[in-house]
């Protein structure tokens, strides 16, 4: 028996907004997706906010170097640690409310690669 | 012996050759357009720090006269002035030292001399340039004019051979230089009178100095401290009284607030016989009598402040603040201590720089990609053009300033 059209409509737009629904909370505080304005933003910080301690270039500054060369062999939960809780006696600030744990996870991933390179802060949010 | 007459180049040829030299020699008559005549004292730089590149300006048409590129890493750049305001010694993050002459808008030497650098000082008679390196650390002093090694000073400490990072530095009467030591908790002072033989002092600061101010009158130093609540004064007059902490325990026993960026003491705030200084980890800007050494009140601000610069008169304070609140600048009356105005420039506005005689601030909006004018009686803006990821702005004002 074939079903009803009207059901087949419904259970496709319902299945369709339960995937929109999950794509966007995974975007939403996990790793972002490469070119969306999360992925662009992340870059922009920690290549502009991060590099007024650590450079620019990230080779340093008042904070270490964060190239691969810097972090090679450096256990990656202890650095996803430090961007959230900041490292007390030190300059560094805790991040936490600003990046989630698998935003920090995924910086400290990219750092270890070799993080991309700046495109911007974006047009205005308004 | 050849007996044939010279041989004169056909008549076409000349009539090319001819109109040629005309306009080449022509050309030798009028001045080319650099060496135009024209004063410095409008002038300024606005670094672009991604694209290593800076802008040449002048204030009195608040325009972009030209562009100078090649001068590497200009993350945390920053500028002295030549005594005359025509070369801008432009330190570079990539510890690259560029001279740049401001009227032919070309570089007029550049040295490579540190690994990591924060910044530089031009001495009191201008003949000498220092810079400040975090690596290695220390400091170097450079001739002015052919920017030659004139002293290395390694900030050395502790007897393992340490060397600690060099914040702070400003140029003291007297061809001085003073600066912190951010790993050793120390202040020094480097005497170059004797060009080739400097002589070092040391002073016991306190926990991480991170950046500090000289006064006006090149009388007081004082160092903010990052690892202690309260900042590290040296009366520059009485040295051997040695450093005497002030606005000690403003913190008041609270946690500290996260500090996403480092405030900046250079351009400092001293009006009308207080200085304002920004408070490391309180959202707030505190105010000291510089007779009494005390404070004499506190301004909450909307985040951690960075600069706290008074305009040239006194009469208002600017405030311009760590990420994530970076697009905002405060307005401080000297008078009453409130805030007047809350202003939007743009977005991370990381630099504000007075003209001469204070009529407008120019700001940096890094991530609009411009540079915004405003008029400071009105607190409106007024002119605004675009500049790439700029930071630092920097006037020919300066040049004539201690401590700038």
């Amino acid at each position: 028996m074939k079903p009803p059209p009207l059901l087949v409509h419904v259970a496709v737009f319902i299945g369709a907004a339960l995937i929109a629904a999950y794509a966007s909370a995974a975007e939403e505080g996990g790793a972002p997706r490469a070119g969306s304005p999360r992925y662009r933003e992340l870059v922009h910080i920690v290549r502009q906010d991060c590099g007024s301690c650590h450079g620019l270039t990230l080779a340093g500054g008042l904070g270490p170097a964060l190239t691969p060369g810097a972090l090679a062999g450096k256990p990656a939960d202890s650095l996803v640690a430090t961007i959230v809780g900041g490292r007390p006696g030190t300059p560094m600030p805790p991040f936490v409310g600003i990046v989630s744990e698998a935003e920090a996870g995924w910086i400290v991933d990219q750092l270890m690669r070799g993080f991309p390179a700046d495109g911007g802060a974006g047009a205005p949010a308004h | 012996m050849s007996l044939q007459p010279a041989r004169l180049a056909p008549t076409v040829l000349w009539a090319i050759l001819l109109p040629a030299i005309v306009v080449l020699l022509s050309a030798c008559g009028t001045l080319p357009q650099e060496t135009r005549l024209r004063g410095t004292g409008d002038l300024g730089v606005v670094i672009e720090r991604a694209d290593g590149r800076v802008q040449v300006v002048e204030t009195s048409g608040r325009s972009v006269l030209a562009r100078v590129n090649g001068l590497g890493d200009l993350s945390h750049a920053s500028v002295v002035f030549s005594r005359d305001g025509r070369y801008a010694y432009v330190f570079g993050r990539d510890g690259g030292l560029t001279k740049v002459d401001l009227l032919t808008a070309s570089i007029a030497g550049r040295v490579v001399q540190g690994g990591n650098s924060i910044g530089g000082a031009i001495s009191q008679d201008g003949r000498i340039v220092v810079a400040q390196n975090y690596e290695p650390g220390g400091i170097k002093a450079f001739d002015a004019d052919t920017l030659e090694l004139i002293a290395d000073v390694p900030a050395a400490y502790g007897n393992e051979g340490r060397r600690s990072k060099v914040v702070g530095l400003a140029d003291l009467p007297g061809n001085r230089f003073i600066y912190s030591l951010f790993d050793a908790g120390e202040i020094r002072i480097t005497d170059l009178s004797d060009r080739g033989k400097p002589v070092t002092q040391t002073f016991a600061a306190g926990r991480q100095p991170y950046d500090a101010l000289v006064t006006p009158d090149g009388r007081h130093y004082i160092a903010g401290l990052f690892g202690e609540d309260g900042l590290a004064m040296l009366d520059l007059w009485q040295p051997e009284k040695g450093v005497r902490k002030i606005l000690s325990g403003y913190g008041r026993g609270e946690q500290p607030l996260p500090v996403f960026k480092m405030p900046h003491l250079r351009g400092w705030a001293v009006a009308g016989g207080r200085a304002y200084l920004p408070a490391i980890g309180r959202h707030e800007v505190l105010v000291v009598d510089t007779d009494t050494w005390q404070e004499v009140g506190r301004i909450a601000v909307k985040s951690q402040p960075v600069f706290v610069m008074a305009r040239p008169d006194g009469r208002e304070v600017w405030v311009n603040f760590a990420f994530p609140d970076n697009g905002w600048v405060q307005v401080v009356d000297t008078m009453s201590l409130g805030i007047t105005d809350t202003l939007q420039p743009g977005r991370a506005i990381l630099h504000m720089e007075f003209t001469p005689r204070g009529e407008e601030v120019w700001l940096s909006a890094r991530d609009d990609n411009r540079v915004v004018v405003y008029d400071t009686k009105s607190h409106r803006q007024v002119a605004q053009f675009d500049a790439a990821s700029p930071s630092g702005i920097f006037f020919t004002s300066r040049a004539a300033r201690t401590g700038f």
